[in-house]
Parts: C-alpha cells; sequence; structure tokens
C-alpha cells in the first residue's frame, strides 16, 4: 500500500528542498538536541508578514504516520481549498495574508459540564504537540501527505466534560468578511459548519492542529486551528474554529446542507462509493510526475484498520 | 483592407495569437524561461483547454453578428480559422484527459463516458465538431452547397453542450461558467431574433407581392 520513493516516479525539485531540510531537522531532534523552543503563542500574531510562522516544539509521532514522502511545503501551502478566501485552490494563499489568527477565542458550548469562552492560549496550554504525517484526500479526487503539528481532539474535548447527552460534535468557522473576503460571496452558507459523531471526535487518529511541517498553521491552511479527521474527505477538516458545541443531534454540516446528494455527514473516504459527477475510485496525488498521479483510493483513506469498526452494520452507500 | 494583406499578414498574426494558450501550456510544463503550471499542472491544462475551446466556439459564434454590425465581410474570413481553433483545443483537452488525468486507461474513459452525464455531454460535443472541422474546407464547402450550411449549424448544438458541460462539472462555484451561459444566449438571442425578422419581412413581402398580383 506504501509507496516507496522509487514507485513515486521522478521528483520534482519542488519536492526536494522543504523534505530535506525536513528529515534533517527530525534527525536533529532524534539526536536530542533539543530546538530553541521559540515562545510559539506569543510570536503567533507578531510572525504575520515578517520572516513566516513561527516554529513549534513538538514530539513526532511515528506510530500515527504514513512513511510515504510528504507534499512540499510549497504545495501544500498553495493550493488547497478554503472557501472564505476564495473557490481557486491558489485564492487561500493569497488572499489571506492579511488574516490576524490572534488574539483568538473559542466558545464551548452545548451538552458539556465545562462551557464558556477560552482564549486560543486557555485551548492549547495542557496540550504537548505532536506531529502526524497523515494522507489528506480530497473530495475533488486529489490527495497529498501532509506532516500536522496538533494534538488529539479528545484530550481537548474531554477537558469540558461531555455529558451523556452529547452525541455529536459541532465545530463553527470564523465568520468575518471584512477578513475572509471569500464569504461577501453567497456560494455556501456562512458560517462554514462542520461536525463529527462523538466516537468519531474521541478516536485517537482525529487531530486538533495548529501547524504542519514544524510550524505555526499558516493563515491558508486554517490557523489558528483547525481539524484533522484522516480517514475522511478534506471538507471534514474545519478551518479557523471558533465554536465547538455538543449536540445531541447531527449538526447541520455545510456541504451538506450545500448539495445533500453530493455530500454526506460521514464523508469516509470510499472508493465504492463514487460522488455524483465523478469517480472516487481513483484519486490524482499531487506533487507526482506528470504521467503518473493516478492512484487507487483506499477504503478510510487507509485507516481501514483503526476507524472500519466505528462504522460496523452501517450501509456506507446510505450513510456516505 | 486588401485580401493580400489579410491572407498574408492578419491572419498568421491572429493565428499565432491563437496558439499562445497552448504555447504556454507547453512552456509551463516543461518548465520554459520560468513559466510553471503551479501545483497541479494538470487540472490547469485540463481547464485551460476548455476555457479555450469555449472561448473559440463564442469567438466563432461572434463573426456574424460583426458581419451585420459593420456591413463587412472582413469577420467571415476568420470563421473558419477561429472554429479549428475550438476544435484543435478540444482536442488537447481531450489528450490531458486521457492521458494525464486518467493516465491513458480508455477503460476508466469509458466508464466515466457513460456514467457522468457531464463527459457524456462533453464527449457529444466533441465528436459533433469532428464533422464540422473534416467539412471545413473551401472544396467541402463547394460540394455540400447548401446542406453545408445546414450540416454547420451544428456550432449552435455544440456551444450548448459545451458550455452545459462545463457547468455540471464545477464543484459549487457556477460564477464563470454562467458569463458563458449569458455570452451564449446572447449569441443565439441575436441568431433568434433576425431569424424571426426575416421571417417577418419574408412574409410583409409575399403580402406585397399578393397585393400586387391581385
Amino acid at each position: 500500500m506504501r509507496k516507496t520513493a522509487h514507485e513515486l516516479g521522478p521528483i520534482v525539485p519542488s519536492d526536494i528542498t522543504p523534505y530535506d531540510k525536513y528529515v534533517s531537522r527530525r534527525a536533529l531532534l532524534a539526536g536530542g538536541v533539543c530546538l530553541a523552543a521559540v515562545q510559539t503563542l506569543g510570536r503567533w500574531g507578531e510572525s504575520f508578514g515578517q520572516s513566516g510562522p513561527a516554529e513549534l516544539s513538538y514530539t513526532h509521532n511515528a506510530a500515527l504516520s504514513v512513511t510515504d514522502p510528504p507534499n512540499s511545503y510549497k504545495d501544500i501551502t498553495t493550493y488547497n481549498n478554503y472557501y472564505e478566501f476564495g473557490t481557486d485552490k491558489s485564492d487561500p494563499a493569497q488572499n489571506s495574508q492579511g488574516f490576524r489568527p490572534q488574539p483568538w477565542k473559542v466558545t464551548v458550548s452545548g451538552e458539556a459540564e465545562v462551557s464558556g469562552s477560552y482564549t486560543l492560549e486557555d485551548i492549547l496550554k495542557p496540550h504537548p504537540l505532536e506531529e502526524r504525517i497523515y494522507r489528506l484526500r480530497c473530495v475533488e479526487a486529489w490527495s497529498m501527505i501532509v506532516p500536522w503539528v496538533g494534538f488529539p481532539l479528545g484530550d481537548l474535548l474531554n477537558r469540558f466534560k461531555p455529558t451523556s447527552k452529547a452525541k455529536f460534535v459541532e465545530f463553527k468557522t470564523l465568520y468575518d468578511p471584512k477578513q475572509m473576503p471569500g464569504q461577501r460571496a453567497r456560494v455556501l452558507e456562512w458560517p462554514y459548519v462542520e461536525g463529527l459523531r462523538m466516537d468519531e471526535a474521541m478516536h485517537p487518529l482525529t487531530l486538533m492542529a495548529v501547524g504542519l511541517y514544524g510550524k505555526a498553521m499558516p493563515n491558508q491552511n486554517g490557523a489558528p486551528l483547525r481539524l484533522i479527521v484522516p480517514w475522511k474527505y478534506g471538507f471534514k477538516g474545519i478551518k479557523a474554529i471558533v465554536g465547538i458545541r455538543f449536540t445531541e443531534t447531527a449538526p447541520r454540516t455545510t456541504w451538506a446542507l450545500s448539495a445533500p446528494n453530493e455530500y454526506g455527514f460521514f464523508a469516509n473516504v470510499n472508493p465504492a462509493v463514487d460522488h455524483p459527477r465523478w469517480s472516487q475510485a481513483s484519486e490524482r496525488h499531487i506533487g507526482g510526475s506528470l504521467f503518473n498521479q493516478r492512484r487507487p483510493t483506499l477504503p478510510f483513506n487507509g485507516y481501514g484498520a483503526q476507524v472500519a469498526s466505528l462504522y460496523s452494520g452501517m450501509d456506507l452507500r446510505k450513510f456516505f | 483592407m486588401s485580401a493580400v494583406a489579410i491572407r498574408w499578414v492578419v491572419k498568421p498574426l491572429v493565428f499565432l495569437a491563437c496558439l499562445v494558450p497552448a504555447l504556454q501550456l507547453i512552456a509551463g510544463a516543461v518548465g520554459f524561461a520560468g513559466v510553471s503550471l503551479g501545483t497541479d499542472p494538470v487540472a490547469v491544462m485540463l481547464h485551460t483547454c476548455g476555457k479555450w475551446t469555449l472561448n473559440f466556439l463564442m469567438i466563432t459564434l461572434c463573426m456574424t453578428p460583426l458581419r451585420d454590425a459593420s456591413h463587412s465581410v472582413f469577420w467571415l474570413r476568420f470563421r473558419r480559422l477561429f472554429g479549428l481553433f475550438a476544435f484543435f483545443y478540444v482536442l488537447l483537452h481531450f489528450t490531458v484527459y486521457l492521458l494525464l488525468d486518467q493516465a491513458g486507461k480508455l477503460g476508466a474513459l469509458w466508464q466515466d463516458i457513460v456514467k457522468r452525464p457531464y463527459i457524456t455531454i462533453g464527449m457529444l460535443a466533441l465528436c459533433l465538431l469532428i464533422p464540422l472541422a473534416v467539412t471545413s474546407t473551401a472544396k467541402a464547402q463547394r460540394r455540400l452547397g447548401r446542406r453545408w450550411i445546414r450540416l454547420h449549424r451544428l456550432i449552435y448544438v455544440i456551444a450548448i453542450l459545451g458550455v452545459w458541460h462545463y457547468w455540471w462539472g464545477v464543484k459549487k462555484d457556477i460564477r464563470e461558467p454562467l458569463l458563458y451561459v449569458c455570452g451564449l444566449s446572447l449569441l443565439l438571442g441575436y441568431r433568434l431574433w433576425k431569424h424571426r425578422k426575416s421571417l417577418g419581412s419574408r412574409v410583409s413581402v409575399a403580402r406585397v407581392a399578393r397585393t400586387d398580383a391581385s
């Protein structure tokens, strides 16, 4: 299932440089050399407009990482969907540079014993950061490999002591058309809403991400706080989260509202269930050679061994 | 402008201009002169060729209204050239789709054609363009006579199918396909209006003729 560098075909120059740097950084970490842990949180806001995102201190979680070579930092930060900044895949990088991910507040509400409004620092403080190299599969049938930095979502949610009524958790993106020009057009219902069933949210693979490639999350990738659910299509990974709400019923998620026959609540990567307008059986891997980008799509994006049991007995054609 | 100047100066220049999008793609694909196609070159090639197909269909359809407005047949000398460029770009579009996007798998292509309505109509539009390209020579035009005009009215159907294909293919943001819908509506609407008007004048001519006879 995993490809060796040889099978991936020729590696383009844009792949090589960042990855080499990256590997050497990881070697440094492994060698016990302590990277100067910059006061990340304070620098978050300041780093904007300066020499790029702040370095994070983290440990690499090899057990939960794939071994495929990650896409380049440039690929990951210049090619993605983030409709709040425009519908072209180059729009987020271009239109998010004025976005201020600091100061930031997250409101926690719903079926939980603890609720209220928290600063980003409050949210992050107790959680050691780890790096996980995950596959990313977009519902549009392209894919990447991304080294995220974050912490398990479950650890965060447990702090709010969800009650037995909490069956789902709903996330909301910031609504601020001044900062997010894409929200001035009614392409989708704003603000963006996503959600997970509680068992999905508590699954150890589900990540609250705050960075990538060892650096604070770039604005275009969802700074300061975004969700990563590697066995689901990318649109489940809601960005710039300002609201977390525990609910008894399934949240009404943005894409499912916008086209219910095309996008479901679960949105698990499934090569056997096609999108009505295109096949999900295979994907084009971004960054490979021009002639060798098609790869078969794996059930649950290759995470079936860990997550398939969450859906045992469910008709995945119906609950797509 | 003299026919010689058009044939030897203007037409070659227009021809070169029409090649620019394709040359840009080739430069980007091989990394010539710092031109880059970005992170997803296959998608860029696919969309660029698709959009220029539609652009050339639109430009082709503009020639008749321009002739009518300017009372000059100058425009009609470029109609075939633009039409053939639409065909050229749709062939590139198809080739990129088959060889790069689908990695040359004919089975996958066939599956897409039968299963995905937007690909079905795209393929249909491409196939309908073939007879028009084949009969685009002056010789074919002479040989087919009146039938040539009827055959080449297929361009209206092709343009509708092409815009429809684009509309159905986009995920959510239909603002750009909508522009093509508006443009095409104007171009086809103009023809409908002209047709009605000529019908009207023919009826009145007939009436005048009848009155004369009585």
